[in-house]
């Protein structure tokens, strides 16, 4: 003990302790300060760029929601479009074919009643061509008849009996 | 731990435990021209005998070794006596300021003189006394200490100079670390890359964990000088250039003892309540407790000084001890055996390095972790 005891040298702890205190504070001034500031700031900064890369990752996720939302709207608009369209064409075709179908059954009553018309306007010509001929025919036998009295009456009732049978 | 580069470290390793062979094999090696030596020394009056044999030599070099000089002499020539080194200022308090170099004093062979007084270097404890022009050294009966005056010495000694040279070393390379922040976009550059983990690693695992988040920052300055000055100190004392400044007392004394003041100083009302009247014992107790508590508060900072002398005196006195014993040996085998104990102890040298500076600034931060603690221990109880 007296050994370390006789070892102490006051000159040199003189020195040391305003050699240290010294350094303590030129240090404190001059590096750790701007050493620990700059430490500080860039775990700040790292942290911050850490958040902002999450933040980020965050949006770029909404985003991509965002965007497989709208497409699987617009799909289904798409497929909307595309069952009116398609119904649309299939009413059309419907709707086309029964009024064609209506179209021709009224032609075909208009052409019947024309048939019709033609048939009987046939049939009265026929007839009164029938009738004058008939007349020529009579006037002829009536005149070839009438020579013959007898005869004449015959052949005009049986000509007449012959016309109502038609 | 710290040197990633794992060829660096062993280089480094090889490096230190190679090169102070270098410097001891000069004063060890001649056994044979002793008798030249004593011859020398006979001028030195009043000094005891130099040791003559090569055991006592080596015990007397690792003595002085250990501690301080009054001039840096890196190696001598046993054989002419010459010394390679250069002497350091002397400055002394007696009756006004003395100063002189100390080649006055020959190392240790002569009387040195300043303004008719006149000063000896003592052989044992290499401190400056006051005598007369002769010389005379008068002993002490029983302890053999020298009785003559001390005069106040406030030399520049080795131990002066290396402190003086570590606080410049690391006040450039702390600063330049601090700049190259600025000129490198936040980013340290050259061996700040080191040393900036280091900063972090005092903050983040030796400050923040013992003395909290709320009071961290005023006393990171003084851990992170401590923690720097005492690591560069021990890697200082590793070289062969004979530094033994955390080997000191004094210097290990001076460091406990700001620890001591700035952790008493800056201690809060719950401190000095655990001290003196402890919380949650009964009173009988707490009387009991105090002296012991106070004592405590004297053996904290002992114990931080005790620890990193005896480690690094220790450390110094083993290595150099395993050293000399080549010179003893002196054999093939004997003495490359004892190199590689001694290239094994220098790494391990290194790491308790690291390790004292650490714990000295671990201990210190848990001090103040005790002064600032906060008022919860009250709560506990409920």
């Amino acid at each position: 003990m007296e050994k370390l005891i006789n070892q102490f040298e006051f000159g040199l702890f003189f020195w040391q302790i305003l050699i240290f205190v010294g350094l303590i504070f030129l240090l404190k001034k001059f590096a750790w300060k701007p050493i620990l500031d700059a430490v500080n700031e860039r775990e700040q900064g790292i942290k911050d760029a850490l958040l902002s890369a999450e933040n980020a990752r965050q949006e770029m996720e909404n985003l991509q929601a965002d965007n497989q939302r709208i497409l699987n709207e617009a799909r289904a608009e798409r497929d909307a479009m595309l069952k009116e369209a398609r119904e649309m064409k299939e009413k059309m075709i419907a709707d086309s074919k029964n009024e064609a179908q209506a179209q021709g059954q009224k032609m075909i009553e208009q052409a019947k009643a024309a048939i019709e018309s033609e048939k009987n306007a046939a049939m009265a010509e026929l007839k009164s061509q029938v009738s004058t001929l008939s007349l020529s025919i009579a006037e002829k036998l009536l005149k070839e008849e009438l020579s013959n009295k007898e005869s004449q009456t015959k052949l005009v009732e049986k000509m007449l009996g012959d016309v109502k049978l038609n | 731990m710290v040197i990633s580069n794992k060829p660096l470290r062993f280089i480094l390793a090889a490096f230190v435990a190679c090169l102070p062979l270098m410097s001891f094999s000069n004063s060890e090696k001649d056994s044979a021209h002793v008798q030249t030596e004593t011859a020398h020394e006979a001028a030195s009056e009043g000094h005891h005998a130099e040791p003559t044999d090569v055991k006592s030599k080596i015990k007397a070099f690792i003595g002085h070794h250990v501690l301080d000089s009054h001039d840096f002499t890196l190696t001598q020539d046993d054989e002419t006596g010459k010394y390679y080194g250069f002497p350091l200022p002397v400055i002394i308090w007696d009756n006004g300021l003395q100063i002189f170099s100390s080649s006055k004093f020959n190392h240790g062979h002569a009387v040195a003189e300043s303004n008719g007084n006149y000063y000896v270097i003592n052989h044992h404890d290499g401190k400056i006394y006051k005598t007369d022009a002769a010389g005379t050294i008068t002993e002490d009966e029983k302890t053999g200490h020298p009785t003559n005056v001390r005069p106040l010495d406030f030399s520049i000694t080795k131990t002066v100079l290396s402190i003086f040279v570590a606080a410049l070393l690391m006040f450039w390379l702390f600063t330049s670390l601090a700049k190259s922040y600025a000129k490198n976009g936040g980013i340290a550059s050259g061996a700040g890359r080191f040393f900036e983990p280091l900063v972090v690693f005092i903050r983040d695992e030796v400050a923040i964990p013992n003395i909290g988040e709320k009071h961290y920052k005023k006393y990171m300055s003084y851990l992170l000088t401590i923690f720097f000055f005492v690591l560069f100190l021990n890697i200082f004392g590793l070289t062969p250039l004979g530094i033994n400044a955390t080997g000191n007392l004094t210097i290990t004394f001076s460091l406990a003892i700001l620890t001591f003041l700035i952790t008493n100083l800056t201690a809060n009302k719950n401190y000095w309540g655990h001290i003196f009247w402890m919380p949650g014992v009964p009173k009988p107790m707490r009387i009991i407790l105090a002296p012991i508590e106070l004592l405590g508060v004297f053996i904290k900072p002992f114990s931080l000084m005790i620890r990193l002398y005896a480690n690094i005196f220790a450390g110094h006195i083993v290595l150099m001890s395993i050293i000399g014993l080549m010179f003893i040996f002196k054999s093939w085998i004997g003495s490359s055996l004892s190199f590689g104990l001694s290239f094994a102890l220098s790494i391990l040298e290194i790491l308790v390095a690291f390790l004292q500076a650490y714990i000295f600034t671990m201990l210190s931060a848990l001090y103040f972790g005790s002064a600032v603690e906060e008022h919860h221990h009250e709560e506990a109880h409920h």
